[in-house]
């Protein structure tokens, strides 16, 4: 974590004076103000969406799908198998578990709304470029060529900047995140470029580990009846293991044809350097025009998912658990008609510093 | 005592006369680049080249930072097999150029902008948007910039 600090020269507090009108109050961090809707936790270190029942619905399913197997297939299977089995299911298991809390309390890109100069700045660009006086500002869109396709750049009017490419905002965190995938409520939390990684691998794992509880809950079901036939077994087994239930069983073939479907379809996203919400859009499907491609397709599969897996893991840009400086603008009088910004404490303190140095 | 402070405080250090925003190049993707356009409004305060200069450095490191080769697929399979662990001791290629950056910002200030009326802010610290570059009120007949007392030497003459 970086702490970037500014050397504040104060020039204040020295004097007794000032001290009776000077209220101290307790330095925030910057979590506490973040605009966007968003619950954190453990001072800042974990960053979630606002709804996270399903999250916790998520957790609970893992936990007591796997504690059931652990509890009523896992002696029997390590007695007359091998105990094996129990470790690799116990290490599948702590895998899942590890990707699922990295996906969900992971920042997943999100972009910093624009500073107040910086809006102003641009909404001067913008109405030079129309020319507009009064009237209702068309829709605000830049034009960009990437590796020779045109990409329309939006402009957030709630963050106040024109989203870089494959960003997108999301309405249930109301935060514009980088390489925006889609909003996952089983996680908690946006998937997007510094958390599509971990999602992708707790879809995986997942998908082996359900495959592997749901065929060793049916060897341990013909190993038993071994004894005493197939159906009676299946029978039998209720009673004395819940989780072998007929309903359950059937429950749990749909719910793993769902998950390996879902890894399926992110391993095709993820090999055409694709994400769910360009996929769904078709912004890159040949339906659109002769010549539209995609232009961040690295062109073959093996780069598309190393860089999409293995590439460099950039670092928040929401600064979460740094302070907030205390800024206190100052009205400098006014010359010439040029408009005089309040400079802030921290930037007056440095370009002093800097003079003196020069 | 306290308005003496203010005062001293107005006189001394620079007022804020205007921000000018650097905006991202993305007509390479979504890597960080930032447009070399050289704007307007400092078409007296600074060379074009000193500019342009430090920001094609600045695209320079942050294309290493996002580069993916054999260094960051080692680093990310052994993150992966460490299950990430390994981050909580180690910092990653990307901060490591973060911080190398930063350094490089204090240091093109120090040297050359500051000299100029002129301040860098990290993009760090504006979210990776914009290169802000902060125009403080011209004391070149202070003589803190080499060209301004240059020219009032030779209209002295």
């Amino acid at each position: 974590m970086r702490e970037c600090e500014y050397s504040q020269i104060s020039t204040r507090s020295s004097t007794p004076m000032e001290t009776p009108y000077k209220k101290r109050t307790p330095k925030k961090r910057k979590w506490e103000t973040f605009p966007g809707r968003n619950k954190f936790y453990c001072d800042g270190r974990i960053m979630m969406a606002k709804q996270t029942g399903v999250f916790y619905l998520t957790l609970v399913l893992i936990l007591v799908t796997c504690g059931l197997f652990f509890t009523f297939d896992c002696p029997y299977l390590a007695l007359h198998l091998t105990p094996v089995i129990p470790v690799i299911g116990g290490v599948l298991f702590l895998f899942v578990l590890g990707t699922l809390l990295r996906t969900s309390f992971s920042d997943p890109g999100v972009l910093p709304r624009a500073t107040p100069d910086e809006a102003a700045d641009l909404e001067r660009q913008i109405d030079v470029a129309n020319g507009s006086t009064g009237y209702r500002p068309p829709p605000r869109t830049k034009e960009v060529v990437i590796n020779g396709q045109t990409v329309k750049l939006k402009y957030c009017f709630t963050c106040k900047i024109f989203r870089p490419p494959r960003a997108s905002h999301c309405s249930l965190c109301d935060n514009c995140v980088e390489r925006f995938d889609h909003h996952c409520p089983w996680v908690g939390n946006c998937v997007g470029r510094r958390n599509y990684r971990f999602f992708y691998m707790f879809i995986l794992s997942l998908s082996f580990l359900t495959i592997f509880i749901f065929a060793f809950v049916i060897t341990h079901i013909i190993l038993r009846s071994h004894r005493n036939g197939f159906l009676t077994a299946l029978k039998d087994s209720p009673a004395r293991y819940p989780f072998t239930a007929q309903p359950w069983l059937v429950v749990c073939f749909f719910s793993v044809w769902s998950i390996v479907g879902l890894s399926g379809f992110h391993t095709y996203l993820i090999s055409s350097n694709q994400t769910t919400n360009e996929d769904i859009k078709g912004s890159w499907s040949s339906k659109r025009g002769k010549d539209n491609y995609n232009p961040y397709s690295y062109g073959n599969i093996f780069t598309n998912c190393c860089a999409a897996l293995c590439g460099p893991l950039p670092p928040s840009l929401i600064d979460r658990r740094g302070f907030i400086e205390s800024d206190a603008p100052q009205l400098a009088p006014p010359a010439n008609g040029i408009t005089m910004y309040g400079a802030t404490q921290s930037q007056q303190s440095h370009m002093v510093s800097l003079y003196t140095v020069s | 005592q306290a308005e003496f402070h203010n005062l001293q405080e107005l006189r001394h250090s620079p007022s804020l006369v205007t921000k000018v925003f650097i905006q991202r190049d993305y007509s390479e993707g979504t890597v960080c680049r930032f447009q070399t356009k050289f704007p307007s409004e400092l078409d007296n305060r600074i060379e074009r080249t000193l500019l342009e200069e430090t920001v094609k450095t600045l695209n320079s490191y942050y294309a290493e930072a996002e580069k993916i080769g054999g260094q960051s697929y080692l680093e990310g399979c052994l993150a992966c097999a460490t299950a990430y662990i390994i981050f909580l001791c180690m910092e990653t290629r990307y901060e490591k150029v973060l911080r190398k950056i930063s350094s490089y910002i204090q240091e093109q200030n120090e040297k050359i902008y500051a000299p100029r009326g002129l301040l860098l802010t990290d993009p760090i610290e504006r979210g990776m948007r914009v290169l802000e570059i902060s125009v403080f009120e011209d004391r070149g007949s202070g003589g803190s910039s080499p060209s301004s007392t240059m020219s009032s030497g030779s209209s002295a003459r």
